[in-house]
């Protein structure tokens, strides 16, 4: 079995939401693609900042919201006039009219649903493992502090050039962390 | 204009007050959980628990003798457990409107309190869950409420608001579990990275997911907690909406009526606040967190309480109007009875809490006073229980046919499942306190100062 290339990365702290902001901005036009900036929270107007296009997770919402709509009405629709016909209330079989809250109910079940799940596959969780783990400084993101991490396989990547833009841009404690 | 110069402008008081940073904000609500147990978590975690053993020995007893042990009689065939059940579905409301709407109307003050009110609504929707499950007299075939194929080859009948009704609840609970937990990830995050025992963290890190912060993530991660608040905020108009039919779509007078849905949801808005100001001015005194949950936080609630309960009142006086206009007799009689009848002493229980009680709130004087928000928000949720009482016995009790007539008394059964029900949510609500951060960090470090890339620079 081939042996896996090992995932490594370069770390960078950065003081504040400014200059995160504004170190992104930077690292976007010096052409990086493989690059985060972890922070304890979402900052606005990053998305922009690191050249990022908006998540398609609302898609996905939509599409599986109107599929547990439709599921919902048919369910009714066979149950209530094809398979178990019973005459309710004078009521015709297929009685649209009432089965509008079930049909609510699926649409937004699904909806939601597809809103946690699709979002832990659009961020590639659970994975409790990644080279940022190494790093003992960069436990601090969840706390106050600021990150960008830039992959050693960007095509970009230069060990020397990457460091020196790092720093030329205000980062400060910078690892090369490795994954173990 | 920026937030913080919006603040300044308008002489708004900061969200969150003493001039936190990022770090105090991590440590004074992660310090809650890692902290040594105090010693009256216990106490009320014994005395809890003990409440909700009494439930379960009521349930177990239900289970073994049927529902003959409930004070049901002929007319009055819906009785403590439905009360129960719209009473605890109500109190769910407030944690879904602050997590839900005021998220989708961007008002940052939420970030305070929408942790624990999200959790007070799953442990008050389990509680809800528990009265139509026991209720069925069949218990072991309570599974026959959802359709699946079966050897009777029968369907559940999806023209009845009681099945409507398994769809709703069932939705709202699942899709509040879900809301709550994804909010609770990032703060897993903290958790795990700040303790250093290897247990704790091995559970923190499992919880956590591997969140890493990054803004790939983030990306998703807002996405979803939109599309999530989008979904919930017709769920809060729904699910007690749906509620309300299961009444108004009857022909007993005193329930066929068409201003019950708007009616249900204001007054499980109104219950909703009660209960998360009751919660929340304990919580802050016990855990001195009175700088992230501040006054102006319990303003806010004192006069959302004040806006829902004057709809609740509206309600009330047009339901009068509409039985005096429609001219139908039964419907008279059904609401003057109510007003002068047997069951008058929890009608006007119902005006004073709900009409009378929450006036006091048009006076700042008293909604920036502890002691009176504390007693008025129990108040309230008395009331809010007796409005159900109201509206399920007495329209019950004194139906069509006076030879039917009964007045309805509970037993000593149904008053210790509803007060073992309290212990049940209590339970859940100090393990919750205890083990999970009751504060959402990630989102008040969001709406601080500091966290707008514009703070320090003048530029727009």
């Amino acid at each position: 079995m081939k042996k896996q290339k090992k995932h490594d990365l370069v770390l960078a702290e950065f003081d504040g939401v400014s200059e995160l902001l504004a170190a992104a901005e930077k690292i976007r036009d010096a052409g990086y693609k493989k690059f985060d900036c972890h922070s304890p929270f979402p900052i606005h107007g990053m998305d922009e900042a690191m050249g990022l296009k908006r998540s398609p997770l609302g898609w996905m919402v939509g599409i599986m919201s109107l599929t547990g709509a439709a599921l919902g009405m048919a369910l009714q629709w066979w149950t209530s006039a094809v398979d178990y016909p019973l005459v309710i209330a004078g009521k015709p079989f297929f009685s649209y009219q009432a089965f509008v809250p079930v049909t609510f109910g699926l649409a937004v079940l699904f909806g939601a649903v597809t809103a946690l799940f699709g979002m832990l596959y659009l961020n590639r969780l659970p994975k409790p493992w990644h080279p940022v783990f190494f790093s003992e400084n960069f436990s601090r993101f969840s706390d106050d502090a600021f990150f960008v991490s830039i992959d050693t396989d960007d095509p970009q990547f230069d060990e020397k050039q990457t460091i020196d833009l790092l720093k030329s841009i205000g980062g400060g404690t910078i690892e090369h962390v490795h994954e173990k | 204009m920026s937030h913080t110069e919006h603040n300044k402008k308008f002489h708004e008081p900061p969200l969150i007050e003493n001039n936190p940073t990022f770090g105090s904000i991590t440590s004074d609500v992660s310090g809650l959980v890692e902290a040594r147990t105090p010693l009256p978590w216990y106490l009320l975690l014994a005395m809890s628990v003990s409440l909700a053993l009494l439930m379960f020995g009521m349930i177990g007893y239900l289970i073994f003798e049927g529902v003959g042990i409930w004070g049901l009689n002929v007319p009055v065939s819906w009785g403590w457990a439905i009360i129960n059940f719209v009473f605890w579905v109500g109190i769910g409301h407030a944690g879904t409107l602050i997590s839900a709407i005021l998220f989708l109307l961007r008002q940052k003050w939420r970030t305070s309190i929408n942790r624990f009110a999200e959790g007070m609504t799953i442990f008050a929707v389990i509680c809800a869950l528990i009265f139509p499950g026991i209720h069925v007299g069949r218990i072991w075939v309570v599974y026959w409420l959802l359709p699946h194929p079966n050897q009777m080859a029968m369907w559940p009948n999806f023209r009845s608001p009681l099945v409507w009704d398994i769809f709703a609840v069932a939705t709202y609970f699942l899709v509040s579990a879900m809301f709550w937990y994804m909010g609770l990830i990032p703060d897993m995050a903290t958790l795990r990275d700040r303790t250093k025992a290897k247990v704790k963290k091995m559970i923190y890190g499992f919880l956590a997911l591997g969140w890493r912060g990054g803004n790939r993530q983030w990306k998703h991660y807002e996405m979803a907690y939109l599309l999530l608040a989008g979904l919930s905020t017709p769920l809060v108009l729904s699910v007690h909406s749906v509620v309300s039919t299961d009444f108004a779509t009857s022909v007993l007078p005193g329930w066929h009526t068409t201003i019950f849905p708007p009616y249900f949801v204001a007054g499980a808005v109104f219950s909703g606040f009660a209960m998360v100001t009751t919660l929340a001015i304990i919580v802050r005194k016990i855990y001195k967190i009175e700088h992230i949950i501040t006054m102006s936080h319990l303003d806010k609630m004192a006069k959302i309480m004040l806006a829902t309960g004057m709809m609740v009142g509206y309600a009330y006086s047009i339901e009068f109007f509409v039985a005096w206009y429609s001219g139908n007799e039964y419907e008279i009689f059904t609401f003057v009875n109510r007003a002068l009848g047997p069951y008058a002493w929890g009608y006007w229980i119902m005006i004073t809490c709900n009409m009378i009680v929450p006036q006091l709130f048009w006076f700042k004087k008293f909604r920036k006073s502890i002691p009176v928000l504390f007693v008025a928000s129990i108040l309230i949720n008395i009331g809010m229980w007796f409005e159900r009482f109201v509206i399920v016995v007495s329209s019950l009790s004194q139906d069509f046919l006076p030879s039917s007539w009964d007045y309805y008394k509970p037993t000593i059964y149904d008053i210790g499942t509803f007060v073992g029900s309290f212990g049940l949510f209590l339970t859940l609500f100090l393990l919750f306190v205890r083990f999970l951060p009751i504060i959402a960090m990630s989102e008040v470090k969001g709406v601080l100062p500091q966290a707008d890339p514009h703070h320090h620079s003048q530029h727009e």
